[in-house]
């Protein structure tokens, strides 16, 4: 297997063209690391976009999110979770 | 390398194909509308109970009526307010699946208010899912029976005025006071603790379906920002300080403990009981092989059966339909029902075709029939031009003014009154058409009486009417 560098999680990934721009997610992180994206996708919304570090996996963007696929959220393996 | 994943539900198409326009990657609904957060409660507790393949949304009038393009599961689309009875009938007809009615609060408190309340007070196996965003989102924002007192919609220019408008309706208590229903509660899509909430409601409602105890509902109080004019993040907090303090979140009903699941025992029929049911089994195995084709100008006729209510327009119809069916064509019957039932002229539309029928309506017809003087001038006028105008001359005391129109004249009256019955004058008048167009045979039609005639000692005489009717043409 090809050598990756070690994921850093938890953390969330944002599709900017399933993103509607609608802020919610930016609202309810708690630990407030997702912001409006200056730029704008296809749709003429600014996207949401995640600063890159913070994030503790609680999955409140997610569920806060109206988008079924604009956000996907990786947590951290569990204790006892097989990595 | 990951922990838990929390992405896109597999009961989401990956791409919604059934969408219409360039952009199938993203939902129909505005920026921050509930239905999306319903919508994905909704498909993870789909994946996490595995029953994608047995799973059938409904979803009637409102901004959800798209919902097909989302859900990869079965998807059936209805009219307004009705999806409770739709939801019905799948669950009986289907008890394996498992059937979800998601509907908004107009469709299921104003126009679909009975439909609900019957299919509850039923105890329906099936989860209801109750969008309540006190408003009609679709159709631009007017008022709905849940829209609170002061709301500015539409409709309510000035807020809603109880004297005017009545008080919000609250379907959750309403209904929890039936017997039957066995889980409902109101949950609010605000922040994330209510969403975790109704996360947890709307899987305890599907679970209470699959366990088969019975019906269950959930009420989510939802945000509409474009109805409401607001952000999405204030109409979550419009939720909060507005909704709830009226809507009272809570569990209103839940029996799901102590019930006992109930399995509907299986209903099925044969055949032969269904032929006997419904009243064909007289007369099956006389089917008619389709006999010559008529005349090129008499095939493919779109008839129009007119007269007073209780000349028997409608058998008249149903037994050409009938007995088009039976000869091997494609064939439709429309009624006209209405308040010319009572007195005034009724009146059917009848195809009998060779190829299948897009529409039932008949508005230009090839044939008319008119049993009384009413009937002809009311519909003589749309007759195509070449068509057949076939006319009761007993009660009509003048004769078609068409000239590029076939005419048959006949005293049908009078020929049923020799008869010793006035009221089978409407089978004088099928006799005079199947023998002038050879659409069908005698023995055809009168194969279909046992179906219509209830009362079997009548069916010689009105074979008889169909036999002086031919002769008419014939003699
Ligand atoms: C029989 C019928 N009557 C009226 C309409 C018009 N109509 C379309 S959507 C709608 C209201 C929908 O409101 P709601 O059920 O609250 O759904 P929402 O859009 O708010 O989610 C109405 C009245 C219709 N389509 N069909
Ligand atoms: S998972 Fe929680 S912490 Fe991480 S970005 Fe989403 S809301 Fe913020
Ligand atoms: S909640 Fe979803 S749609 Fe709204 S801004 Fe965040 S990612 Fe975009
Ligand atoms: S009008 Fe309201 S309910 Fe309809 S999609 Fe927009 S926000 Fe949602
Ligand atoms: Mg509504």
């Amino acid at each position: 297997m090809e050598h990756v560098l070690e994921e850093v999680l938890p953390r969330i990934e944002i599709c900017e063209e399933e993103c509607k721009g609608c802020g919610l997610c930016i609202h309810y992180c708690p630990p407030k690391v997702i912001e409006a994206s200056p730029s704008l996708n296809s749709h003429g919304y600014h996207p949401a976009h995640y600063k890159g570090e913070g994030c503790i996996g609680c999955g409140i963007c997610f569920y806060i999110c109206p988008e079924p696929g604009a956000i996907t959220v990786y947590m951290k393996p569990s204790k006892g979770e097989k990595r | 390398m990951s922990g838990k994943i929390l992405k896109k539900a597999d009961a989401f198409y990956d791409v919604y194909e059934r969408k219409p326009g360039a952009d199938k990657l993203t939902t129909h609904y505005c920026p921050g509308c509930g239905h999306g957060t319903l919508h994905k409660i909704i498909a993870e507790a789909i994946d996490d109970f595995g029953i994608k393949d047995r799973t059938i949304i409904i979803s009637p009038v409102g901004c959800s009526v798209f919902a097909y393009y989302y859900f990869d599961c079965g998807n059936v689309q209805s009219a307004h307010g009705r999806a409770p009875a739709v939801a019905t009938g799948l669950k009986r007809a289907n008890p394996e699946s498992i059937v979800i009615s998601y509907q908004g609060d107009g469709d299921i408190a104003a126009i679909g208010g009975n439909n609900i309340l019957q299919a509850a007070n039923r105890g329906e196996n099936i989860t209801v899912i109750f969008v309540n965003n006190a408003i009609y989102g679709m159709t631009g924002g007017q008022m709905a029976p849940t829209t609170l007192l002061g709301q500015k919609t539409m409709t309510t220019p000035r807020g809603r005025n109880p004297h005017n408008e009545g008080y919000p309706l609250r379907l959750s208590e309403l209904l929890s006071t039936l017997e039957s229903p066995v889980y409902i509660e109101r949950v609010a899509l605000t922040d994330a603790k209510n969403v975790l909430k109704a996360r947890k409601a709307v899987r305890k409602a599907i679970k209470c379906q699959i366990e088969n105890k019975g019906f269950s509902m959930v009420e989510a109080l939802s945000p509409c920002p474009s109805g409401w004019r607001a952000t999405p993040v204030e109409a979550r907090k419009w939720i909060e300080e507005k909704m709830m303090p009226y809507f009272k979140l809570g569990v209103y009903k839940d029996n799901t403990k102590g019930k006992e699941p109930y399995i509907p025992p299986k209903e099925e029929f044969t055949t032969s009981e269904i032929e006997k049911i419904i009243g064909i089994a007289a007369t099956k195995g006389k089917e008619e092989v389709r006999i010559e084709p008529p005349a090129a100008r008499y095939r493919n006729p779109a008839i129009k059966i007119a007269g007073f209510g209780g000349q028997g327009v409608l058998l008249l119809g149903e037994a050409l339909a009938e007995g088009g069916m039976r000869a091997g064509y494609h064939v439709t019957w429309l009624p006209s029902y209405g308040p010319e039932m009572r007195g005034g002229t009724a009146n059917c539309q009848v195809i009998i075709s060779d190829d299948p029928i897009g529409s039932p309506l008949v508005s230009a017809p090839d044939v008319l029939i008119a049993m009384n003087r009413p009937s002809l001038d009311r519909f003589e006028p749309d007759v195509k031009k070449g068509g057949l105008i076939i006319f009761n001359s007993s009660l009509i005391d003048r004769r078609p003014q068409r000239a590029d129109v076939e005419v048959i004249a006949i005293p049908a009256t009078e020929i049923a009154d020799n008869l010793g019955n006035t009221r089978v004058a409407n089978m004088v008048v099928l006799g005079s058409y199947i023998a002038k167009t050879g659409i069908l045979t005698k023995e055809a039609v009168i194969s279909t009486f046992p179906i219509f005639i209830k009362r079997r000692d009548l069916i010689p005489l009105n074979e008889e009417a169909v036999q002086k009717g031919i002769d008419w043409v014939e003699g």
